[in-house]
């Protein structure tokens, strides 16, 4: 998902960082002022950011006989919401780019996009659909976690189709043909890695629920009878 | 304790294992990064046209540098995790211990009081 140093056309480069430097300074604002007003979730912050770290390094082999990563994103978005998300999917990007030659900083923007914006944004909207249609807590993240991951992903084939369309001008059919050919690359190795990535956020947050369960009624990503009912299957 | 969701990501990520070594015996697999594939694909698209306009900054000079900086970032990212998740626990059962223990000692002391 990370599009490598350089691979994007200056044009191309400035539009995403156009697109995600509004929702980074947004997020940044709100992290801020909940940092301050509520000191306690730090270490639940630490955890999610974490979890990105971890997971975001991790390099994959899948049945297409290729390796690609996981996100880690879920989660944050989930407790946190996508714009705080954001800020800690760049701290990431970033690390990765400047110690790793992995993804860049001509196309941080995009992969700020797809990983930090995208993704979480995905992740946060199935949580919320599957609270509202009262599905196992559990599953809910896995979902959540498992669709971020492949919207990262089919974001960035939509990236690059953007800025390298069949052809060389971007039409609806000549924008396909790439988008078709980047998405081969992506989509297939994707699948098992999301599945990972949703059965292993789920486990995270069941102990998260277990240990620090206050701070995810605090921040009403559950409410206290949930976490009574979550506590008692689990305990 | 429920373990069913333990017992569920185990088996998820043994059948992922079981995926990686059937594809990687029964075929000549390289397994290279997905991420570096979109390179050729422009080329394909482009016929070559295209060039990047940057390089990275700083590369690790060799695959054995890059691992250690990947091992770095999970490792650092895992230490954090397991800290928290193990200081609430312990905290969590101190706190209840305590509570226990407070509460024997209430009654204790009220019974010798009657």
């Amino acid at each position: 998902m990370h599009i490598m140093e350089g691979f994007l056309p200056v044009f191309w480069c400035l539009v995403w960082f156009a697109a995600s430097i509004p929702v980074i300074a947004f997020g940044a604002y709100k992290l801020n002022k909940l940092v301050k007003e509520k000191r306690e979730i730090l270490p639940v912050l630490a955890v999610t950011g974490a979890f990105i770290f971890v997971l975001s390094s991790l390099k994959m082999p899948s049945v297409t006989g290729s390796c690609s990563h996981p996100t880690g994103t879920g989660v944050g978005a989930i407790i946190f919401g996508p714009a705080i998300t954001a800020v800690m999917g760049t701290i990431v990007l970033i690390f990765q780019a400047l110690f790793l030659a992995h993804g860049g900083l001509t196309t941080l923007g995009a992969n700020v996009f797809s990983m930090g914006i995208v993704g979480p944004m995905v992740s946060y909207l199935i949580y919320k659909a599957g609270m509202k249609a009262k599905i196992n807590f559990y599953f809910i993240v896995f979902l959540a976690a498992a669709f971020g991951d492949w919207a990262t992903y089919i974001t960035t084939s939509t990236e690059l189709a953007l800025a390298f369309p069949a052809g060389g001008l971007l039409t609806y059919t000549s924008f396909f043909s790439s988008f078709s050919k980047f998405l081969a690359i992506f989509a297939i190795t994707q699948i098992p890695l999301a599945v990972v990535e949703g059965a292993v956020s789920a486990l995270l947050f069941k102990y998260v629920i277990e240990v620090k369960s206050d701070i995810l009624v605090e921040m009403k990503v559950l409410n206290e009878s949930l976490v009574r009912k979550l506590r008692g299957l689990s305990s | 304790m429920s373990r069913k969701l333990e017992f569920i990501v185990i088996t998820i990520i043994l059948i992922f294992a079981a995926q990686f070594f059937y594809t990687s015996s029964t075929t000549h697999a390289d397994y290279s990064g997905a991420d570096d594939k979109p390179a050729g694909v422009i080329d394909q698209i482009t016929g070559g046209a295209y060039k990047p306009i940057a390089e990275p900054i700083w590369k690790p000079p060799s695959d054995e540098i890059e691992s250690l900086f990947f091992g770095l970032q999970a490792a650092t990212g895992a230490i954090i995790i397991g800290y928290f998740l193990g200081y609430y626990r312990a905290k969590n059962r101190f706190e209840n211990d305590f509570d226990i223990q407070r509460d024997k000692k209430l009654q204790r002391d009220e019974k010798i009081q009657t």
